[in-house]
């Protein structure tokens, strides 16, 4: 069972990478607009000719 | 004269980059999200232009002295949609910070669940076979995370809490504080006496649980704000300033007291002032309900609101609440707002009577494993066992849920609510006193006897007064279908519009302007405006008319068990057909503020619950004495603020749905109380003998919250009632027209 002490930290670092993108992207205003979002990808002014 | 608009209050400035927020209406579909921007970044200077489709708002950056602010604006009418500056409130920038705050405690707390509930699974499922230090390493883990995890998340909790405690009352935060932290304190002793029951996993999916409820609650509050702060963005009025001789056409709320104000016919006053110079009839029915207009001449008292009718009159600007009425109006207010007893939520109520309870079980249950010879250890874990198996999961969600699912279908409805315990409030009542003038009756006159003329005719006279500015002629020109005004139309001031249409001469307006001899005398409210083509010719009756489905709405409110009554500022021979009309017997005419509200504390006297509908400047304190109160969007500012709801329909149906919504919730309310005793009806027996392991705890708990959770999506109205589903673009529109 040994394995746990370094697969159980693991398991918690990974989970904590996504609880601080979660916050980051909060913080980036990437929740600011969700309709919007949603919309936006069918736009397609990004596209160059 | 050129006339200048000017936007300054509203641009800010940062190293040469302005910036300004507009509220922008009609925003429908995908497309519009690009045309918006990519027409704005056309503009010379404009280097960020982007459109929150959520709130509606745009946001514009641009090189200052390249483009002006008032290009913005043009640019975006020119590919039609109206937009207005917006100036977020504090409220509701502080609104958006604490729900930022609230999501980031949610993360948190969801975070730490999900990986204590790893563990925790892992440690139920090895209970057997597992070593003790495996358990252990399991259990400190667990602790590593709740700990700072909780002391996060629950912030929003235990200020909540301590705040109840230091004005010595309970509310609902006290008891999930103290479970919160017993949970956690009582798992940490456990822990270090290698114990095999922790309680972290329960602790921080309480945690979570609340959270996502008051999440919810908060992200729907800020919903219909951010819609209400719109509304009332496209709704501002804009005045004519005068600079010396020059005419600046600035936002009604920048003005200063001292300005110099041109108000023409047809305008709204933007500002209380005192007539410098000029003289005119002005209409005051959404000051003080009265619809018969009031002649007024240099020096009068004029008030914002009001509107005018014929002459071009030049105000000055006087400090906000210097005119009599308005004065009487906010001492009423003072007074009303300082009577109102605080409302106790029926949550906190519960909460009250809950708290003392469970605290007095888990005292007596440690009472009582004491007295059959347990160990002090044995006694205080399962006290404390009975404190998170009661601690209120379900009862704290029983009501923020229904409220979020309640307010979303209100704002379907077109209902935008202000006050969090409206709801509540509103399923009370016994009686609805309406305001007639702007509430019972369209807020503009409209044409009464549209029935009774030519049709052909009646568009004809229809499309002429497209091309007049007279408030009269704006109500005949409602009538019309196609919105297209005849060519060559030529406005005389005070008298009327003429045009030549198919070769022979048109004319509308006053009697003798169309040659047409005085008629017998007409009812005091309403004016007479005449039309002849020709030979042909009509009088048409302006007057207020009763909304739509004012009569259907009494009815149905009638059979919902509610009086009804009018209290109205208006003469009694206004009131008395209106009131006829709608089969209200109880009616009273000509009161003042003071009057409405001695007859609403009449009712309270009698322990009635009021609701007050009223849009009027002169219906403010009653708004605010009432029970619970409701305006139509079209209601004077002051009264807006004080209404616990806004309405946006030009029909009245919106009340009887707002009066069903919040009685349905108020049921759904009570049947997941219900739902939460059961549970601990349940549950608490089974802590009581000491059979909690911490893994029914986390079963009980998420049971009992989903259960609860899935009870409240009832409070969304079925399909055939809410048939005023679409109600709310429409009326933005309608409004915004």
């Amino acid at each position: 069972m040994n394995v746990l002490i370094y697969l159980v930290p693991a398991a918690l670092a990974l989970g904590l990478t996504g609880l601080v993108a979660f916050l980051w992207s909060l913080k980036s205003g990437q929740y600011d607009d969700i309709e919007g979002a949603a919309l936006r990808i069918l736009g397609d002014d990004d596209v160059r000719d | 004269m050129a006339e200048t608009l000017d936007l300054s209050t509203f641009v800010q400035h940062q190293d040469g980059t302005a910036h300004m927020v507009l509220a922008v209406d009609g925003v429908a579909c995908a497309a519009c999200v690009h045309k918006i921007e990519a027409s704005l970044k056309r503009l010379p200077g404009v280097v960020g232009a982007r459109l929150n489709f959520t709130n509606r708002r745009l946001a514009v950056d641009w090189h200052e002295g390249e483009v002006a602010a008032v290009d913005l604006i043009a640019a975006l009418e020119d590919i039609g949609y109206r937009a207005h500056p917006f100036q977020a409130d504090s409220s509701e920038t502080e609104e958006a910070r604490h729900a930022r705050f609230l999501i980031k405690c949610l993360a948190v707390a969801g975070f730490a669940a999900m990986n204590i509930m790893l563990l925790s699974v892992s440690v139920w499922s090895g209970a057997i076979d597992m070593p003790q230090e495996t358990r252990d390493f399991f259990h400190w883990l667990s602790a590593l995370i709740a700990l700072p995890a909780a002391a996060y998340a629950g912030q929003p909790f235990f200020r909540s809490a301590w705040r109840a405690l230091r004005t010595r009352q309970l509310n609902m935060d006290v008891p999930i504080s103290l479970g919160v932290l017993l949970a956690l304190g009582m798992s940490l002793v456990e822990t270090a006496n290698h114990a095999a029951h922790a309680y972290f996993d329960s602790a921080t999916m309480l945690l979570f649980f609340l959270l996502c409820g008051r999440a919810l609650d908060h992200a729907m509050r800020r919903k219909t704000r951010a819609v209400a702060g719109n509304l009332a963005a496209l709704k501002a009025a804009f005045a004519h300033r005068l600079d010396g001789v020059e005419l600046t056409r600035v936002p009604a709320a920048a003005l200063k007291t001292g300005d110099r104000v041109l108000v023409r016919p047809g305008d709204r006053v933007p500002a209380d002032g005192i007539v410098l110079n000029g003289a005119s009839e002005i209409d005051e029915s959404l000051v003080t309900g009265e619809t018969a207009r009031r002649a007024i001449a240099a020096g009068a008292e004029i008030h914002a609101g009001s509107i005018n009718f014929s002459g071009t009159l030049t105000i000055r600007v006087t400090a906000a609440g210097s005119g009599t009425l308005i004065d009487e109006i906010e001492r009423l207010l003072e007074k009303a707002v300082a009577a109102r007893s605080r409302y106790v939520r029926l949550a906190d109520r519960a909460a009250q009577l809950y708290a003392p309870v469970v605290h007095a079980t888990a005292a007596l249950t440690l009472v009582g494993w004491l007295a059959f010879g347990a160990s002090a250890h044995d006694a205080i874990v399962t006290a404390i066992a009975v404190l998170i198996i009661t601690c209120p999961c379900a009862l704290a969600l029983a009501i923020p849920t229904v409220q979020v699912v309640a307010a979303g279908a209100l704002f379907r409805s077109g209902v935008i609510l202000n006050a969090g315990d409206a709801i509540e409030r509103l399923s009370e009542i016994d009686t609805v006193i309406f305001d007639k003038t702007g509430t019972l009756t369209l807020p503009e006159p409209r044409v009464a006897n549209a029935d009774e003329i030519n049709p052909a005719l009646l568009q004809r006279a229809a499309r002429l007064a497209l091309s007049s500015r007279h408030p009269l002629a704006a109500a005949v020109a409602k009538e019309a279908n196609a919105r297209v005004p005849f060519e060559g139309a030529t406005e005389e001031p005070g008298q009327g519009v003429c045009v030549v249409i198919d070769g022979v001469a048109a004319r509308l307006g006053s009697l003798s302007f169309c040659g047409i001899a005085n008629p017998e005398p007409i009812a005091p409210g309403t004016s007479l405006i005449a039309f002849r083509h020709g030979a042909l010719s009509a009088l048409l009756l302006v007057r207020q008319t009763l909304r739509l489905d004012a009569v259907e709405t009494a009815n149905a409110l009638r059979a919902m068990g509610l009086d009804l009554m009018i209290l109205s500022g208006d003469r009694a021979d206004a009131v008395a057909p209106i009131a006829a009309a709608l089969g209200i017997a109880d009616w009273h005419a000509a009161l003042k503020p003071v009057g409405k509200i001695a007859a609403i504390d009449a009712l309270k006297q009698h322990g009635r619950r009021v609701l007050m509908v009223g849009d009027g400047l002169n219906d403010a304190p009653a708004l605010a004495a009432a029970h619970v109160s409701l305006s139509p969007i079209s209601a004077a500012d002051i009264t807006q603020a004080q209404a616990d709801a806004v309405f946006l329909s030009e029909r009245l149906g919106p009340v009887r749905d707002t009066i069903m919504i919040a009685r349905r919730a108020r049921r759904l309310m009570r049947q997941n109380l219900w739902l939460a005793v059961i549970y601990n009806a349940i549950a608490v027996p089974v802590a009581i003998v000491g059979l909690v392991t911490p893994l029914i705890a986390a079963a009980a708990m998420s049971g009992s919250s989903i259960l609860v959770t899935l009870n409240a999506l009832r409070a969304r109205l079925p399909a055939r009632q809410a048939r005023s589903g679409t109600a709310t673009n429409v009326a933005i529109e309608e409004h915004a027209s």
